[in-house]
């Protein structure tokens, strides 16, 4: 097991170079750099210009900056915010546990809904659950984030009032961060009604930001459970006398969890792309909405080092998705 | 009261042309400790007749019987519950792939006490104990440092003898083994065989062992049933079975084992086992027999008792009459090209 984790290590080194590079070139391939941006519509003197792009090292060839920015990256230095001067570091730590949260609610939401619907699709195969599930989880799977998440603020916030429009608190309540989740942090100092607020803000980005896994969990469930549900341990296990729920629950779930765990791990690289889009859309002071302004502002250093740090994030989280993976599997867990 | 009564089973597969027979009117009578072979070509139903007997058909599988009766209880008329609580425990099955018929993911010992947890409300502790001896008792040796093994670490035959602790571990009345040695290497199989064998002369256990290979069925059972596109053949005791088979089907059955051949070519039955579609109406051998007359390929013979045993067919071989019948029969109308199909 450690040899494997160790091989598993000595592929992120290219995986993070060659995410550095094509950050770095596909950053510059948009139009306008940082000071152009920053000096909007009324224009720049020619000379400030030039001088200030002297002064960010933007007059060297893209080679060369790439060269400089992966000595400083060697050195721990993620760089700083051309906009805000703040190191990028900083700024990540501080949004991170936003996303998180999200992030974390979401797959939750997806596991909760997405497994026991996919169990009872395959036990009930072809009933009219079974096709409503199918059916539903395509149409989730499918539904563009930015539209499905505009379609429950108009129908939740807007016409029904029933959950606030953006945010992730209301701006009644001051919470002193301590883990930075506020779900956390609220029930740490006891206020249970910015708790609540802390909870309605979650409901909408949650279930927009979990539709996708929740479909995908749903379908590999469902199909992983029918293959098991044909294996020849099933009909020993229900020739023991094992009740229906035991057979179930026990001897074909823990077989079919096997690929669905796979496909949880792979859905952590989805989340982050859906919560760039999540977050956009309900305000959501996390990760996902500074990289979006970061594009705008074509904040180089933001982009790079958010892109490498999330990078790193999915890998690691792979990483434990395999280690799982030999857990539930004991066949893969005996082999040298 | 016998220990099991059959009669009148079938089990039929519903489909959207017509309703396939997997067992089609399987009667059968087994005492307390006897020892009852099933043998057949593959697709002949004896498994699944099997399946019926414990419950475990699949949704659409549709079960009938006259009576189908364990210990006097009618097992069609238990709650879910009931019918459970004789499973696995009264009524224990082992089948042909020791190595996929244990969960992959559960060590087996945990496969081993689950049953005793579950019929013998055993704890824990207890249940290992007994565990141990289960091991012991179907020869696997060291059986404390196997507990903790999972399945495709231990041999098939080391697999198969867990399957048999498993079945017998609640000290079942009636075991059915389904093909228990096929998926075995020879020299293993004859040490299952002999297990069973044992196991089942110990405690008294009735035994069904069904199987395709006649060779086992010879050492091992004292009466056989011979199976046939869902319909039993014929059936008496194994002696006189093999000593003057009465069936056309037995006997060419018979005539097909490596053992019967004089060294030249082996012995086969042209055709193959009518399906969904082309069963006959008349005798469902009828197409593949070599005695067929238009009298079988019309009209279906009833399983009836005939010299100490049961037989299916309209001329047994050992009736004197037989070969006069069948010309009248096939003068009565003139033979058909091929045989009519239903």
């Amino acid at each position: 097991m450690v040899r494997f984790i160790f091989t598993r290590l000595s592929l992120v080194v290219p995986t993070f170079i060659g995410i550095t590079l094509i950050v770095f070139v596909l950053v510059r391939l948009i139009p306008g750099d940082p000071i152009e941006t920053m000096a909007g519509e009324r224009g720049i003197d020619p000379a400030r210009l030039a001088q200030l792009r002297h002064e960010y090292g933007f007059d060297q060839p893209v080679f060369v900056q790439y060269l400089y920015y992966l000595g400083r990256l060697f050195q721990g230095d993620l760089g700083r915010s051309i906009v805000t001067h703040e190191a990028v570091i900083t700024e990540f730590k501080a949004l991170f546990p936003a996303t998180v949260e999200l992030a974390v609610c979401s797959i939750i939401f997806a596991l909760c809904l997405g497994l026991p619907a996919g169990i009872i699709a395959a036990v009930r195969r072809n009933s009219i659950f079974d096709h409503g599930v199918m059916g539903a989880s395509l149409t989730g799977y499918s539904m563009p984030i930015f539209w499905w998440g505009l379609l429950l603020i108009l129908l939740f916030s807007v016409q029904l009032g029933f959950t606030p429009v953006s945010g992730r608190i209301s701006v009644m309540f001051y919470v002193e961060s301590v883990t930075g989740f506020l779900l956390v942090d609220t029930l740490l100092v006891g206020d249970y009604d910015a708790f609540r607020s802390a909870l309605a803000h979650l409901i909408l980005p949650t279930i927009v930001l979990g539709t996708r896994p929740l479909a995908v969990i749903a379908r590999m469930t469902r199909s992983s459970m029918l293959e098991v549900l044909g294996e020849d341990y099933i009909r020993t296990a229900r020739a023991k006398g094992l009740p229906a729920y035991r057979v179930i629950a026990v001897h074909a779930l823990r077989n079919a969890l096997i690929p669905v765990v796979t496909v949880i791990g792979l859905q952590v690289g989805v989340l982050f792309t859906g919560a760039i889009l999540t977050e956009t859309i309900f305000s959501w002071p996390g990760v996902g909405k500074w990289l979006i302004e970061g594009i705008n502002r074509r904040d180089y250093p933001v982009l790079q080092g958010g892109t490498l740090i999330i990078g790193a994030i999915i890998m690691i989280i792979n990483l434990l998705v395999d280690v799982t993976y030999g857990l539930i599997n004991p066949r893969i867990r005996y082999q040298r | 009261m016998p220990l099991l009564e059959i009669e009148n089973l079938s089990v039929t597969f519903p489909s959207q042309t017509s309703d396939l027979y997997a067992v089609d009117g399987v009667s059968l009578t087994l005492e307390r400790g006897d020892v009852l072979g099933i043998v057949g070509e593959s697709g002949s139903g004896k498994s699944v007749a099997m399946l019926a007997v414990m419950g475990l058909v699949a949704f659409p599988g549709q079960v009938t019987a006259d009576r189908l009766t364990f210990e006097g209880r009618d097992l069609l008329r238990l709650s879910d519950n009931e019918r459970r609580a004789l499973t696995g425990k009264d009524v224990a099955m082992i089948f042909q792939e020791p190595t996929t018929s244990l969960n992959p993911s559960f060590t087996i010992g945990y496969q081993l006490a689950e049953t005793l947890i579950l019929h013998e409300k055993m704890d824990r502790k207890a249940a290992r104990r007994r565990t141990i001896e289960l091991l012991d008792q179907v020869g696997i040796p060291a059986p404390e440092g196997r507990l903790d093994a999972y399945p495709h670490q231990l041999s098939g035959g080391m697999n198969q003898r867990v399957m048999i602790a498993m079945a017998i571990a609640c000290n079942p009345k009636l075991l059915i083994a389904d093909e228990p040695t096929t998926a075995l290497d020879v020299t293993i199989q004859a040490q299952i065989l002999d297990l069973l064998l044992s196991l089942q002369r110990d405690r008294g256990m009735a035994l069904i062992l069904i199987t395709h290979n006649m060779g086992v069925v010879a050492d091992t059972t004292a009466r056989v049933a011979v199976m046939y596109a869902g319909q039993i053949m014929e059936e008496r005791s194994t002696e006189s079975l093999f000593g003057s088979p009465q069936h056309p089907y037995t006997a060419a059955l018979l005539a097909a084992r490596p053992e019967a051949s004089d060294g030249g070519r082996l012995a086969t039955i042209p055709g193959v086992v009518p399906g969904a579609y082309d069963r006959p109406r008349g005798c469902l051998f009828a197409p593949r027999c070599a005695y067929a007359t238009p009298h079988a390929a019309e009209c279906r013979p009833e399983l009836r008792p005939w010299q100490n045993g049961l037989i299916r067919c309209h001329y047994p071989l050992g009736d004197t009459t037989r070969d006069e019948r069948i010309a009248a029969d096939r003068r009565a109308a003139p033979p058909a090209a091929a045989p009519e199909v239903a």
